[in-house]
């Protein structure tokens, strides 16, 4: 049960929140131009590190915003939190 | 045979209130303050139970949550009954009754007990060996062994009590009232911390409070004075709240801790109504302070289990705090100085030691002396060989050990005796540590795992943190609760300590016996029956691994986790490979640390606090005209309306040709309803539908498909224009809360330059449906000012008006196919708009229908229901429903993805209409759809997704996804059922009225 530090609100229980997946994956600005594959690369693949990883995560039970966070998978340590549109911290 | 073995009057124990419980049928009497062990003990009781496997007599071992044997099942038959609690945590009450488990007929005799006998047959891996083959005698065994073994008997009544759930915030949480507990807590709150201390036990103190050794000193105190002036002084300190019968359950990260306080269970039952039972406390501390001490281990020797064989602090808890000799013939067995303290206690009221035996060469500690000159015999270098006496302890056996401890010499000598202490050394109890997620190391002089670190959140302190004498803990406590509370000064900082500093110990995981192991029982898991034969065995089969031989043994898999044995097996298996116990490793501590019964964990969310439900603003009305609901996401809808007696097949068609015929009206309030709102509105809905949205005028309704990005249908519905830059979009009643979710993901994290604003308002508003040839002559009556003109409010269009004084949203909009208005007002006028159309709809027998009709009748039209038509691989294109999908837009959510190879092959599953070739057959939904009957294996091409009889059409219709079923129009099929084939021919999935006539009728 994390205690994630929601950049709108402070912190707040795990159960607020929802998990959405890899971050910083950029939905291509022209689909029509990208090949099948290119297409797939967007639409299926993601990373499943043990380690850093970057996500995005949603306060779906209070302000309903999205935001980035970067955690440890190994230990679940939350190493940082930015909102959107941010850039991700040096590693 | 009861003889009363209370020996000492105790402070803890209230002997003007005498207490009349029950165990196995037969009365007994206890006193206030006694736990059903320990009353057990007092009325010389010690065979409680037996064993999982071999069904061997077991006694109590231990005086708290450790206990590995003395599982009861408390008030048998009554609807408080409780499997597999501990005795040695059961406080006892007026009424009390408790009875053995793992027996039949009882525990005296067991028919059980035969396994024993047989145990040679049953070795580690039995189960897994013999019961899996041949696989289908597993059903013959699977009888035998249901009836042979059993953990106690779950309730089958309905639980009477009140469960709770408690959410507490706090600085400091300290886990365990011993003595470094109270102390940790004190200084914390001293300095302004808020702090919680909890202990599992009713009395705060832990074992320090009876402490009893006389060459220890605090102050010059003995520590159980010292300790009672410091409980004494904590009810002045602010800041700190204590909970007692609290046991902290799980440790989770984020110092986020839930723990059980239970507080009814030690009341008589007049006393436990209308009270909460147990509360769930979830606690989310800034820091944690783990005080949960350390737990004795026994010694693994050749038949350790027999009743009347425990735990030597046992022995001294039950002697010094409940006042209760365990026997009248006491031997202690040791590897430690412990069991020292324990003879001398039973000594000094006068109760029989007839002998210690202690595997050391020798000791020189002061209390050894001390029972040297009180004359009890020392066995120095000696080991148990064996025991005897099957339902009670008669007989040790010992024998002198080899200088290297791996065998036994000389004579044997016989002790006549009823109760052995065992003192095999203290395991730090790290379990609450491990679970926060920390690792533990291997301390090789003490023969321990430890914590391996303390953090800023989080400290161990006092035995559990590796600190066993007293000097030691407030030595260390002292420095941790500095650095990590940060302060400069405690109270412990001039405290005055004398300890007895000789305490040498020698560890032998496994003792020898005279008798090869293989003849030998000695067990190393008392609850589940593993010996040290069994992991002798895993090893010798292959297994390396410390979880592995775990399993296969079911070391430490009952319900105390082998919190007594795990670290023998360790040194066991250590031992044996020829490894070191610190690579080795433990095994997962997994919570709860003590089980949790089934109400603390669900709350108050049982009954209708189950799960959330929702109702709409007209479910009073359809409950008074007795409509059957179902269940639709959260919702609670009207289903269908039976009258005189109506089957739900009659009701439907009756309404369904209603509708159709004159007039029906549907509650359409549970439609997801998002408010779309800014000057970027028209474009954010071209990008998340598959249709153009730009052109739509003011005032006009358009149906929209919303995909996800890989092209497959995710929800549709009409959405609305109320404005230049403000929309109203309908979603389906189950998916509302995800469009909403998956909108506002694409607003903040792909599109955040499109101004635009989402708002959910489905509770805002509650919808009335009416619909039918009459439709428009109802609304009439209601809102006679309104120009009700195909000219001015023409199919798919808006009317904002009032009916009186209230305002309505009009949106002439079908689901049906036929002429059908959906009238909105706000939530609280729901009822009375409702009651209204009903009034006005009187003399065109107006039908309220419910969902199953609806349903028919858009199955009628061929119209899909995302969810049941669909199952997230279905495309537009699959849906037959390429009209939708704007070839002009350059881009919107899963446009790429209907031009991927695998969504344009010819060969997917496609939406069609399916007629029976008998028009009286109804298909069955989800029904699978062959081409060829003669052929096995035959390929499903697809199945039955909607089916009904159509009252309109006087003939069965369904809709079904068949594999390259656009091609097969007029195409013959079969659909297999179990006593029949049914023949189908693929059709047209729009089956009345094609030409959409009757929307403009
Ligand atoms: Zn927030």
């Amino acid at each position: 049960m994390f205690l994630i530090n929601c950049p709108y609100c402070g912190e707040r229980d795990q159960q607020e929140f929802k998990a959405g997946g890899e971050a910083h994956i950029e939905r291509p600005k022209q689909p029509t131009e990208l090949s099948d594959d290119e297409w797939a690369e967007y639409l299926f693949m993601r990373k499943n590190i043990k380690g850093v990883q970057f996500e995005r995560w949603n306060h779906a039970h209070g302000c309903r915003k999205w935001f980035n966070m970067v955690r440890d998978t190994s230990n679940d340590e939350i190493k940082a939190i930015y909102k959107m549109g941010e850039k991700p911290p040096a590693q | 045979m009861t003889k009363n073995l209370r020996v000492k009057s105790s402070e803890y124990i209230d002997e003007t209130n005498r207490i009349s419980f029950k165990f196995n049928g037969k009365t007994y009497h206890g006193f206030k303050g006694d736990t059903l062990a320990s009353a057990l003990l007092a009325n010389n009781v010690h065979l409680v139970g037996r064993s999982f496997k071999y069904h061997r007599p077991r006694g109590i071992m231990t005086s708290g949550s450790e206990e590995p044997n003395a599982i009861v099942q408390i008030n048998p038959g009554t609807n408080r009954t409780e499997p597999n609690v501990r005795a040695t945590e059961v406080e006892i009450y007026d009424g009390l009754e408790a009875s053995s488990q793992n027996c039949w007929p009882s525990v005296e005799f067991d028919i059980g007990g035969i396994n024993n006998f047989l145990s040679p047959f049953f070795p580690a891996g039995f189960y897994y060996k013999t019961f899996m083959w041949p696989a289908s005698f597993w059903e013959k065994y699977e009888f035998f062994i249901r009836h042979s073994a059993g953990l106690g008997k779950s309730p089958t009544l309905n639980d009477p009590d009140i469960y709770d759930h408690r959410n507490i915030h706090c600085d400091v949480l300290v886990v365990g009232a011993g003595i470094s507990g109270i102390l940790a807590a004190k200084n914390a709150a001293k300095n302004n911390f808020k702090t919680l201390l909890v202990d599992e036990k009713n009395e705060i103190g832990g074992s320090t409070i009876y402490e009893n050794n006389e060459f220890n000193k605090i102050d010059n105190k003995a520590p159980s004075e010292w300790l009672k002036k410091e409980i004494e002084e904590l009810k002045n300190i602010k800041n700190l709240e204590i909970k007692t019968r609290t046991s902290v359950a799980a440790y989770h990260q984020y110092n986020y801790l839930l723990a059980r306080e239970n507080l009814t269970d030690h009341l008589e039952t007049k006393d436990k109504i209308n009270k909460i039972r147990q509360r769930l406390l979830k606690i989310r501390a800034k820091k944690v302070i783990l005080a949960t001490g350390a737990l004795e281990r026994p010694l693994i020797f050749n038949n350790n289990d027999r009743p009347g064989i425990m735990l030597s602090s046992a022995i001294k808890k039950y002697s010094e705090f409940y006042g209760v000799v365990c026997g009248s013939k006491n031997v202690f067995f040791t590897n430690n100085d412990s069991a020292y303290e324990s003879a001398l206690s039973l000594y000094n009221k006068g109760i029989n030691v007839e002998a210690i035996i202690d595997i050391r060469k020798q000791s020189e500690s002061k209390i050894v002396k001390k029972v040297k000159e009180a004359g009890i015999n020392i066995y120095w270098s000696h080991t148990i060989v064996d025991t005897a006496g099957y339902k009670r302890l008669n007989t040790v056996s010992i024998m002198k050990l080899s200088n290297d401890g791996t065998s036994v010499t000389g004579n044997k000598i016989f002790i006549s005796c009823d109760c052995l202490g065992v003192a095999g050394g203290w395991t730090p109890a790290v379990h609450l540590y491990t679970q926060s997620g920390n690792k533990l190391k291997f301390d090789e002089e003490k023969k321990v795992f430890l914590p391996n670190q303390n953090s800023s959140e989080q400290i161990s302190v006092g035995s559990c943190g590796g600190d066993f004498k007293i000097d030691e803990i407030i030595k260390n406590l002292n420095q941790k609760l500095k650095d990590t509370l940060n302060i400069k000064e405690t109270d412990l900082d001039n405290i005055k300590i004398e300890i007895d500093q000789e305490n040498s110990k020698r560890n032998i995981w496994l003792l020898p016996s005279d008798k090869p192991l293989g003849k030998t029982k000695p067990f190393v898991d008392y609850q589940n029956d593993a010996t040290a034969k069994d992991i002798k065995l895993a090893l010798r089969e292959g297994f390396r691994s410390i979880e592995h031989v775990k399993r296969y043994t079911t070391t430490g898999m009952g319900t105390d986790q082998g919190k007594l044995g795990n670290m023998h097996a360790l040194g066991i298996i250590a031992d044996t490979a020829g490894v070191k116990m610190g690579e080795l490793g433990t095994t997962t501590f997994r919570p709860p640390y003590t089980p949790l019964t089934f109400g603390t964990i669900v709350g108050r969310n049982v009954g209708k606090f189950f799960d959330i439900f929702r109702r709409t603003p007209m479910n009073d009305w359809h409950v008074e005209n007795k409509a059957e609901f179902e269940n639709v996401g959260q919702w609670k809808r009207a289903w269908y309306y039976p009258i005189n007696g109506e089957t739900m097949h009659q009701a439907v068609q009756r309404e369904s040709k209603a509708a159709r015929e004159s007039a029906g009206i549907l509650d359409a309030s549970t439609l997801g309803k998002i408010d779309i709102q800014g000057s970027d509105a028209s474009e954010f809905l071209n990008r998340v539908y598959t249709n153009a949205w730009s052109k739509l005028a003011i005032g006009r309704c358009r149906y929209g498909l919303m995909l996800n990005e890989d092209g497959m249908v995710y929800d549709d519905g009409v959405t609305t224009r109320l404005g230049e830059n403000h929309y109203i979009m309908t979603t389906t009643t189950g998916g509302a809360a995800n469009v909403l979710g998956k909108l506002e993901d694409y607003l903040q994290t792909e599109w955040p330059e499109l101004d635009v604003y989402l708002t959910s308002v489905t509770d805002h508003y509650a919808t009335a449906s009416l619909c039918g040839p009459n439709s428009k002559k109802i609304l009439k009556k209601i809102i006679p000012d309104l120009d009700l003109s195909d000219e001015n409010f023409p199919h798919m269009s808006f009317k904002e008006i009032n009916i009186g004084n209230i305002e309505c949203r009009i949106m002439r909009i079908s689901f049906t196919g036929e002429q059908s208005y959906e009238i909105n007002v706000q939530a609280s006028y729901g009822k009375s708009l409702w009651e209204k159309c009903i009034e006005a709809g009187k003399e065109f027998n107006i039908t309220p229908y419910g969902t199953e009709t609806m349903h028919l009748l858009r199955a009628e039209k061929g119209f899909i229901i995302v969810g049941q038509d669909t199952d997230g691989t279905m495309t537009p294109i699959d849906l037959q429903m390429d009209w939708i999908v704007s070839k002009k837009k350059y881009d919107f959510i899963g446009k790429r993805s209907l031009y991927r190879s695998d969504t344009m092959k010819e060969d997917r599953k496609q939406l069609v209409g399916l007629v029976t070739d008998d028009p009286n057959t109804v298909l069955e939904e989800g029904a699978q759809i062959v081409s060829e009957l003669n052929q096995s294996p035959v390929e499903m091409l697809g199945h039955v997704t909607s089916s009904y009889f159509s009252p309109n059409l006087n003939k069965s219709i369904a809709l079904a996804v068949v594999r390259g079923g656009k091609n097969m129009m007029g195409k013959k099929l079969f659909v297999p059922m179990e006593n029949k084939n049914i023949n189908v021919t693929v059709a047209n999935p729009v089956f009345y009225d094609e030409k959409n006539e009757r929307l403009n009728a």
